[in-house]
C-alpha cells in the first residue's frame, strides 16, 4: 500500500476516534510546471509540488468536512478532528451516509510517462514552437499575448470506515495560446489549444495555427442586426452549453428545485439529432477515472438518446434521497472540497454532416465560434440565457464577414429541443468541464446586435 | 508582523535561491485558516473548515521567472523550493541584501470570526432563512452561506524587504428562488468585507430579504429588449462595470503585451470630464484592501481617471521596473502557489452630482440594469459582457416593468466614453475576480451612472 493510502486510513481511524461514526478520506499528491513564453522568450517557469487531505465525517446523519497540507501524524489527526467538529454543527440528514465499496475496475491509459522524460528546457520549446508558428501563419499576426504549456501528475487515494479503499494515478498536459491580430479597427484575439495526457500528443503547431486563424478571422468584424436566425455552434461554444446541460441535470440541482430540468424525466426534449451521455471512463477524457470522488466506481450513462431525457445524475446522497444507485457522480476540486454532484466527461454524439453541409443547411444565419459573459449570462436555475457573442455570417451556405459584439439569447430546453444536426467531428474541449462535441446546428435563436 | 518565517531562515533561503544568478528573489510565506458553511432546504450543512501553509519562492532573472512553490513552512520545505527555483539557472551566485523588516500595520479586525462559537454562525444563517422565507409563500428554495478566511503573509526579498500582513475576511450570500406556477426566478445578495465578525452586526438579515424580494420582483418580468439604448447602471456592484471596462485594460500586463485597448492612452481623455476613478487597496474595512500587496509594497490609492483624462496604469513590481516607475501595490496573488500579477483592488468611479431620479427622468426610452450577476472582458480588443441579475424598461422617464435575461454588450473605449451623468449615491460591493486562472477578492463601487448607447442583449425585438 502507498504512503497515501496509508496517510488516508490513518485519517478515517482518527476521524473516529474523534467521535465520528463513520469517516471517509481523499488525500491527493500532484506535482505539475507551468511555462509562459512571450515574444521568444521564456515567462516564468513553474515548478510546484502539493498535498493534502480532505476528511468527511458522519455523526449520525450530520456531516463535517475538514481539510488541509499537514501530512504528519499530528497533523492529519487535527484535520480529522476538526471534522468531526463541523458535523456537530450541521443539522441532521436522514440521507446523509457513506457510500459502500464497490469493486471499481481498473482503467489504464489515464497516466503518460512522456512527462518524465521532458526536460523543462524541451516543454519550454515546445510552447516557443506555438507562438512561432502563430507569428509566422499570417503578416497580420502583431503578437501573442501569451503561449502556455503546462502538465501536472496526480495520485489520489480515497479510503473510508464502510471498508473503501482505493488508489490511481492519472497525468495530463494541455497547451494553448492568444493570438493577436491587427486590423484597421483595433486588434482581434484568436485563442488555439491542445490537451492530452502527455507532451507527445500535443500538436504545437496546429495550436499555434489554431490561434492564429481564429484571429486574423475576426479582423474587420462588424455587428449584425438583431433578428432570429439559424446558429451554428463551434465545438468550443458547443461545448459550454453542453457544460452548462450536464451542470442542471445534476440531481442535486434537481430534487432543491433549482433546475429547468426537474420533472421532466422521460421527456422528449430534443430530436433524433442530438444525443449526449456522461462518459467517467473514456480513456481520452480529462476527468477520466476508475472511480469518483467518494470511491464509487465511474461508469457510462446516457443522459439523453432518442430525444429523451433518460437520467440525472447522482452521488451517494441525491441517490438515497430516490432510494436510486449513484451513478459514479460525486466530483471534487482536490482534496478542499466536499464531493457535489456534477458530470464527469459529457459526450455529444457526432452525426452525419460534413462542415460544409452543416453550412448549407443554416442557409442564412450565423456562426458562433466564441462566447463571452457564461458565468453571469446564465442563469443555472431557469435555464434562461443571454450571452455575449463573436463569429461568422453565413450567407447562402457559406461563411461570410465575421461579426462581434452581439448576444445570443434564449433558453436551455428550447435551445436542446430546436437542436437540427450535430457535424460529423467532434472534439475534446476544457471549457464547460471536459466536452467532447461536434459542431451542432441550432434551428432558431435571437441574436441581438444593432 | 507575523511569525511565519524566521528572518535567519528568510536569509538563507534567498542565498539559496541566488546561488545560480539572477536579479531578484522572493519569498513568500503563507498560513490560510478558513470556515465556511451553508444552509439548504433549511437545514444547515456543508460545514467546511481548512488549514493550509506553505510558501513560493521566486528567481527574476532577465526576462524569465523561475517559481516553485511547495506545502509546508518548516526551513527544509523553504529550502527545497528556493533549489527548485534556482535549479535552471546557470549563472553566477548572487548575494541578498540584508534583511530590514518594514513594520506594516494589518487592517483591525475588532472580532476575530475564530474567536466566536461556530453555533453563533449557524444562528446567523438560520435566522437569514427564517427571513428569506418570510418575504412571502412564493419563496420557494432559500439557500445562504457565511464564509471566513485569516490569511497570514511574509515576504522577504533580495532586496532586503521583509514584511507580512494578516488578513481576515468574513463574506455571506443569500440566494432566492420565486416560482409562481411556472414561473421561476432568481435573486442573490452577498456583503463581504476586510473585517471580523463585527460586519455582521448590523442586520446581516437585511440580505436575505434583499434577495427574496429581487426574485419575487422578476416573476412579474416580461422579455428583455434587444438592441442599442441608454443604460443607467445602479450603484455599488454596478461598479463591475467600470471594473471590466477599464480596470483590467489598465493591469500593466496588458499594456505591455500590447494586449489593451488603452495602450498608448495615458494622458489622453478617454471619458468625459465629469468622471475620475481611482484603485485604492486601503480603504478601511473593504473587501479588496490589504495592508501591503502580495510582493511587500504598501497598498495605496491610485487616481486613474482624473477628469476624464487617463492618469495611470495598475502595476506590481515587475511591470512597474519595465516603466521605470513604483510599483501601484497591485501586485497580488491568489495563493503561495501562484506569481503576482498586476490586479485590481478596490475599483471605483467617484461620485458624481446627478441624481438616480434625473437621469432617469431624462429618457424617453432605455434600460435600468439595477445589478450585475458578473461581467467579462477581453482587455485585447476592447469587447465587454455584463449579465444583468435586475433590470427594467425606462418609458417615458419612468422606471416601468422588470425584464429577465439581458446581457449588456460593448466595447471599452466606445462605452467609456458614453457615460453622460454620474450619480452621488456612492457604494461598494465586493466581488471576486478571476484572471490567468487566480481569484482574489475586489470591491467595486460607484453611485448610479448612465451610458448614453449600450447594446442590451435580451430576446424581444
Amino acid at each position: 500500500m502507498s504512503e497515501l493510502s496509508l496517510t488516508a486510513g490513518r485519517a478515517v481511524e482518527a476521524a473516529v476516534a474523534a467521535g465520528a461514526g463513520d469517516a471517509e478520506a481523499y488525500a491527493s499528491r500532484d506535482s505539475g510546471r507551468e511555462i509562459r513564453v512571450h515574444g521568444g522568450e521564456v515567462e516564468s517557469l513553474t515548478a510546484a509540488t502539493q498535498s493534502g487531505i480532505g476528511v468527511r465525517a458522519w455523526i449520525g446523519g450530520r456531516v463535517g468536512y475538514a481539510y488541509g497540507t499537514d501530512l504528519s501524524g499530528p497533523g492529519v489527526a487535527a484535520i480529522a478532528a476538526r471534522a468531526a467538529e463541523a458535523a456537530r454543527i450541521a443539522d441532521e440528514d436522514e440521507f446523509a451516509s457513506p457510500p459502500q465499496p464497490a469493486p471499481a475496475e481498473g482503467l489504464p491509459g489515464l497516466s503518460d510517462p512522456s512527462i518524465d522524460a521532458w526536460p523543462p528546457a524541451r516543454a519550454a520549446e515546445l510552447a516557443l514552437t506555438v507562438e512561432r508558428t502563430a507569428l509566422a501563419a499570417d503578416s497580420r499576426i502583431a503578437g501573442v499575448e501569451q503561449a502556455v504549456y503546462a502538465d501536472s501528475a496526480e495520485r489520489v487515494a480515497i479510503a473510508s470506515s464502510t471498508g473503501l479503499a482505493g488508489e490511481y494515478e492519472a497525468s495530463s498536459c494541455f497547451a494553448y495560446l492568444q493570438a493577436l491580430a491587427e486590423g484597421d479597427s483595433g486588434r482581434e484575439t484568436g485563442l488555439g489549444f491542445g490537451l492530452a495526457r502527455g507532451p507527445d500528443g500535443l500538436d504545437p503547431e496546429a495550436i499555434g495555427a489554431e490561434g492564429a486563424a481564429r484571429a486574423t478571422a475576426m479582423i474587420g468584424a462588424v455587428k449584425p442586426a438583431s433578428r432570429n436566425c439559424p446558429v451554428l455552434l463551434d465545438p468550443t461554444v458547443a461545448a459550454s452549453f453542453a457544460g452548462l446541460i450536464g451542470g442542471a441535470l445534476g440531481a442535486g440541482a434537481v430534487q432543491r428545485g433549482r433546475s429547468p430540468f426537474a420533472g421532466r424525466l422521460g421527456e422528449e426534449l430534443a430530436g433524433e439529432a442530438l444525443a449526449l451521455h456522461d462518459d467517467g471512463r473514456d480513456p481520452a477524457g480529462a476527468a477520466s477515472a476508475p472511480f469518483d470522488g467518494e470511491g464509487v466506481p465511474r461508469r457510462r450513462t446516457p443522459l439523453i438518446e432518442g430525444g429523451r431525457l433518460r437520467t440525472y445524475l447522482y452521488d451517494t446522497y441525491t441517490a438515497n434521497r430516490e432510494g436510486g444507485e449513484s451513478t459514479g457522480s460525486a466530483a471534487r476540486h482536490g482534496y478542499r472540497s466536499l464531493p457535489s454532484v456534477s458530470a464527469s466527461n459529457l459526450v455529444v454524439a457526432p452525426g452525419a454532416l460534413s462542415f460544409a453541409q452543416l453550412l448549407e443547411e443554416a442557409g442564412d444565419g450565423v456562426f458562433v465560434t466564441d462566447v463571452a459573459g457564461l458565468h453571469s449570462g446564465v442563469n443555472p436555475v431557469t435555464g434562461i440565457f443571454s450571452v455575449g457573442a463573436s463569429g461568422r455570417a453565413i450567407r447562402g451556405g457559406e461563411l461570410a464577414e465575421p461579426l462581434r459584439e452581439f448576444t445570443i439569447a434564449g433558453d436551455l430546453i428550447s435551445m436542446l429541443g430546436s437542436v437540427r444536426a450535430a457535424g460529423a467531428e467532434a472534439r475534446w474541449v476544457p471549457f464547460g468541464g471536459s466536452v467532447s462535441t461536434p459542431p451542432l446546428l441550432v434551428g432558431e435563436i435571437a441574436v441581438s446586435g444593432s | 508582523m507575523t511569525d511565519l518565517i524566521d528572518p535567519a531562515v528568510a536569509e538563507r533561503v534567498l542565498g539559496r535561491a541566488l546561488a545560480n544568478g539572477g536579479r531578484f528573489a522572493e519569498v513568500f510565506a503563507e498560513r490560510r485558516q478558513g470556515l465556511s458553511m451553508a444552509i439548504d432546504e433549511s437545514r444547515l450543512e456543508s460545514v467546511q473548515s481548512g488549514a493550509e501553509e506553505g510558501a513560493g519562492v521566486r528567481v527574476v532573472d532577465g526576462a524569465t521567472t523561475y517559481f516553485a512553490h511547495v506545502d509546508g513552512l518548516d526551513p527544509a520545505d523553504l529550502e527545497r523550493a528556493a533549489d527548485e527555483a534556482a535549479s535552471a539557472l546557470r549563472g553566477e551566485r548572487k548575494e541578498p541584501r540584508p534583511l530590514r523588516a518594514v513594520v506594516t500595520v494589518p487592517l483591525p479586525i475588532e472580532r476575530p470570526p475564530g474567536e466566536v462559537p461556530a453555533e453563533r454562525k449557524a444562528a446567523l444563517l438560520r435566522e437569514l432563512d427564517e427571513r428569506a422565507r418570510g418575504q412571502g409563500a412564493e419563496i420557494a428554495q432559500f439557500t445562504s452561506s457565511y464564509a471566513e478566511a485569516r490569511r497570514e503573509v511574509a515576504v522577504a526579498n533580495s532586496d532586503g524587504l521583509l514584511s507580512g500582513d494578516d488578513r481576515t475576511r468574513v463574506r455571506i450570500g443569500a440566494q432566492a428562488v420565486a416560482r409562481r406556477d411556472a414561473i421561476v426566478e432568481t435573486g442573490a445578495e452577498t456583503l463581504g468585507a476586510h473585517r471580523g465578525f463585527e460586519l455582521l452586526e448590523d442586520d446581516p438579515g437585511r440580505i436575505a430579504e434583499q434577495a427574496a424580494r429581487k426574485a419575487l420582483t422578476l416573476l412579474d418580468a416580461g422579455p428583455a429588449p434587444s438592441g442599442s439604448m441608454p443604460v443607467v447602471v445602479g450603484g455599488g456592484f454596478g461598479g463591475v462595470l467600470f471594473h471590466e471596462m477599464t480596470g483590467h485594460g489598465l493591469e500593466a500586463d496588458h499594456i505591455h503585451k500590447g494586449a489593451s485597448v488603452y495602450v498608448g492612452k495615458l494622458g489622453e481623455q478617454v471619458a468625459q470630464p465629469l468622471l475620475s476613478a481611482y484603485d485604492d487597496g486601503r480603504l478601511p474595512g473593504e473587501w479588496g484592501s490589504d495592508g501591503i500587496d502580495d510582493e511587500g509594497a504598501p497598498t495605496q490609492k491610485t487616481q486613474v481617471i482624473e477628469d476624464g483624462r487617463l492618469t495611470s496604469y495598475l502595476y506590481d513590481r515587475l511591470t512597474a521596473e519595465g516603466d521605470g516607475v513604483a510599483s501601484t501595490g497591485n501586485g497580488r496573488r491568489e495563493s503561495f502557489r501562484h506569481l503576482p500579477i498586476p490586479r485590481m483592488t478596490n475599483t471605483y468611479i467617484a461620485p458624481g452630482e446627478a441624481t438616480p431620479e434625473e437621469m432617469i427622468a431624462e429618457l424617453e426610452s432605455g434600460f435600468y440594469a439595477v445589478s450585475f450577476a458578473g461581467g467579462q472582458v477581453d482587455p485585447a480588443t476592447g469587447d465587454f459582457v455584463f449579465g444583468v441579475s435586475e433590470g427594467y424598461l425606462i418609458e417615458g422617464g419612468k422606471v416601468t416593468r422588470p425584464c429577465r435575461g439581458a446581457t449588456l454588450i460593448g466595447n471599452c473605449l466606445e462605452a467609456l466614453s458614453a457615460i453622460d451623468a454620474v450619480g452621488d449615491d456612492f457604494f461598494m460591493k465586493s466581488g471576486i475576480c478571476g484572471k490567468g486562472g487566480q481569484k482574489v477578492p475586489v470591491g467595486t463601487g460607484q453611485g448610479h451612472v448612465r451610458v448614453r448607447a449600450m447594446t442590451v442583449g435580451g430576446t424581444e425585438l
